[in-house]
């Protein structure tokens, strides 16, 4: 089930391309440790509350989820008592996919968003009711009315030619194998072979063409990223303009009462779930420790704006557990 | 890396927070946890090993969660012994870097030696297999911990025990009785419940009365250096431990 690719060039373009490209030749081929490399990239980072190398934070949060694959959805039910579902299902909600969409999903792992993307267009279609987002076709125009030509109006349906003959897809793009062959294994059990796409690869460096999406999704995944304005760059680069770009992670809780509690939830009882659900501490402490790292709401929002996208916002969810940061790749304004 | 002066620390938002022990600072393998986390990890583990048996390391970190007074106890036992203190000094390990087991073949009939020999070969057990200790707060302490976890083997050869699950019971409570880790405590209260019918009379008539009488009249078993008695012959060897040989009926091991 190989997904469409081209890679024209270089993947990711920025201003460097030719000491990037230098760059991932030898990150790959050996220990990262004596290479020589641009300067700018021998930057140390968090892991957690860890300082490490930045190149080996790639490797370390390979290795979390190669790790926690297998209980992945088991700990999230635990974790947020089954919660996890309803911010998913509200995020999907919130982006009202319609059929035709091509849809992104980045570190979509074990496939939460992808399906319920599927399952939502496939509701639509079997039921189609009206939401809020949607317009209403009229059907019964008088010719002349609308200025619409006479032949145009006596059509029982109007065609939006290009729009129903395209099926929705989604691509789901993780850097980890594991993950992916959970997300494939639950495809398979729910039946669920088409308009689906399974690819591994790097958020920072996607192998997908310049403008070739509708919309982008990335969901508790961006926090693990180890430079998160270059996956915001890529997400920008691979929308087609007018395209979504909408991320689910979690966030900052406002209110201090609250914040505390969470606190003491997240630090004493998560990692003891993960030593005796999964037999890792260590994952989970990483965990909760990885979500106080990330920048809050209004930061990371400043961060998607700078990366070019217009009409940013953001919704919290469950006072700030968790919180959608959406933004529109909009058309070039001609000054 | 995490020294006095530093402890505190910013994180990504601002947040003003305290650097705790990290990992491995006591002792190789060593997770730092709170009070709070303790209970909640004894709760669970208790939980999931029962829930699921084939979870060893939950019964593991159950007897290191619970196991901080009766580690102290038994170390002070240790203490106050002379060649309990030298093991606490030497700090011995038995694993197969320092215990060979084709020496242990090769020693006569009738030896201790032999007897574990014939423990691990016949249940293709292992000296090296052996969980590590993550939740113990006290490098002696998790050294007394790793010595219990040892030798629980070699009480079930100086006692004559298979590891089956009624043999299992009956070292507990020896265990249980000499060490007072809650651990040996639960498994020895608990373990029973799970035997069919015809192992619970055994257990009832015959193996409980009998692991009592060890575990109350036994010389105190974590104090012996067993490294120095493979050679000893089995029986004199019990004599010397107070220890009664094993019921009649049990004696297919």
């Amino acid at each position: 089930m190989a997904a469409p690719l081209k890679i024209s060039g270089f993947c990711c373009r920025n201003e460097k391309p030719l000491a990037n490209f230098i760059y991932r030749f030898l990150s790959t081929n050996s220990a990262t440790k004596n290479e020589t490399r641009p300067k700018n990239e021998s930057r140390e980072t968090h892991f957690g509350f860890e300082t490490v190398a930045e190149d080996e934070k790639e490797e370390r949060v390979y290795e979390v989820f190669k790790n926690v694959a297998g209980k992945y959805d088991l700990m999230n039910d635990a974790m947020s008592f089954g919660i996890h579902r309803l911010w998913k299902d509200h995020f999907i909600h919130r982006m009202a996919p319609v059929e035709g969409t091509k849809l992104l999903d980045v570190a979509g792992g074990t496939g939460d968003i992808a399906f319920r993307f599927l399952q939502y267009i496939q509701s639509q279609n079997d039921d189609p009711i009206m939401v809020e987002e949607s317009f209403s076709i009229p059907t019964n125009i008088e010719a002349g009315a609308y200025s619409i030509p006479s032949d145009y109006a006596e059509e029982e349906k109007i065609d939006l030619s290009g729009y129903k003959e395209d099926t929705s897809h989604v691509t789901v793009c993780d850097i980890n194998q594991e993950m992916l062959n959970v997300g494939k294994s639950r495809a398979e059990e729910a039946g669920i072979f088409t308009g689906i796409d399974w690819v591994q690869g790097n958020a920072e460096c996607l192998p997908f063409e310049d403008n070739s999406f509708d919309a982008y999704t990335i969901a508790y995944g961006i926090r693990n990223c180890t430079h998160v304005d270059k996956v915001l760059t890529e997400a920008f680069r691979v929308l087609k303009p007018g395209g979504r770009f909408m991320c689910l992670e979690f966030s900052q809780v406002n209110n201090l009462g609250l914040r505390r509690l969470y606190d003491s939830y997240s630090f004493e009882v998560i990692p003891v779930m993960g030593q005796v659900l999964a037999r890792d501490w260590k994952s989970y402490q990483y965990l909760v420790e990885s979500i106080r790292q990330f920048p809050n709401q209004k930061k990371f929002a400043a961060m998607i704006r700078q990366a070019g996208f217009g009409m940013v916002t953001y919704e919290n969810l469950t006072f700030g557990v968790s919180a959608i940061h959406s933004g529109y790749k909009l058309l070039k304004v001609v000054k | 890396m995490a020294r006095e002066d530093d402890r505190m620390y910013v994180d990504g938002n601002g947040q003003l927070r305290e650097r705790k022990l990290g990992y491995d600072e006591l002792y190789p393998g060593h997770i730092p946890t709170s009070t709070l986390q303790k209970v909640l990890l004894s709760i669970g583990s208790a939980g999931m090993s029962l829930l699921d048996p084939s979870r060893d390391d939950m019964i593991a970190t159950l007897g290191e969660t619970t196991g901080t007074w009766a580690l102290r106890s038994i170390k002070e036992k240790m203490e106050a012994d002379p060649t309990g203190q030298r093991i606490l000094t030497e700090q011995p390990v038995i694993n197969t870097n320092t215990v060979s087991i084709d020496y242990l073949g090769s020693l006569p009939e009738g030896t201790f030696g032999k007897k574990y020999w014939h423990f691990l070969s016949k249940n293709g057990f292992s000296p090296d297999a052996r969980l590590p200790i993550h939740f113990v707060d006290d490098p002696e302490l998790k050294y007394v911990m790793l010595r219990y976890r040892q030798v629980h083997d070699l009480f079930h050869s100086v006692l004559g025990m298979p590891p089956h699950m009624l043999g299992e019971v009956a070292v507990k409570w020896v265990e249980a009785l000499q060490t007072g880790l809650p651990m040996c405590a639960l498994g020895a209260l608990f373990g029973p419940l799970r035997l069919g019918p015809k192992h619970t009379k055994k257990y009832l008539e015959t193996y409980l009365p009998w692991a009592i009488r060890n575990g109350q009249n036994a010389k105190f078993l974590m104090a012996v250096y067993w490294e120095e008695h493979w050679e000893d012959d089995l029986e004199t060897l019990r004599q010397e431990l107070n220890i009664e040989p094993p019921p009649i009926i049990a004696s297919k091991s």
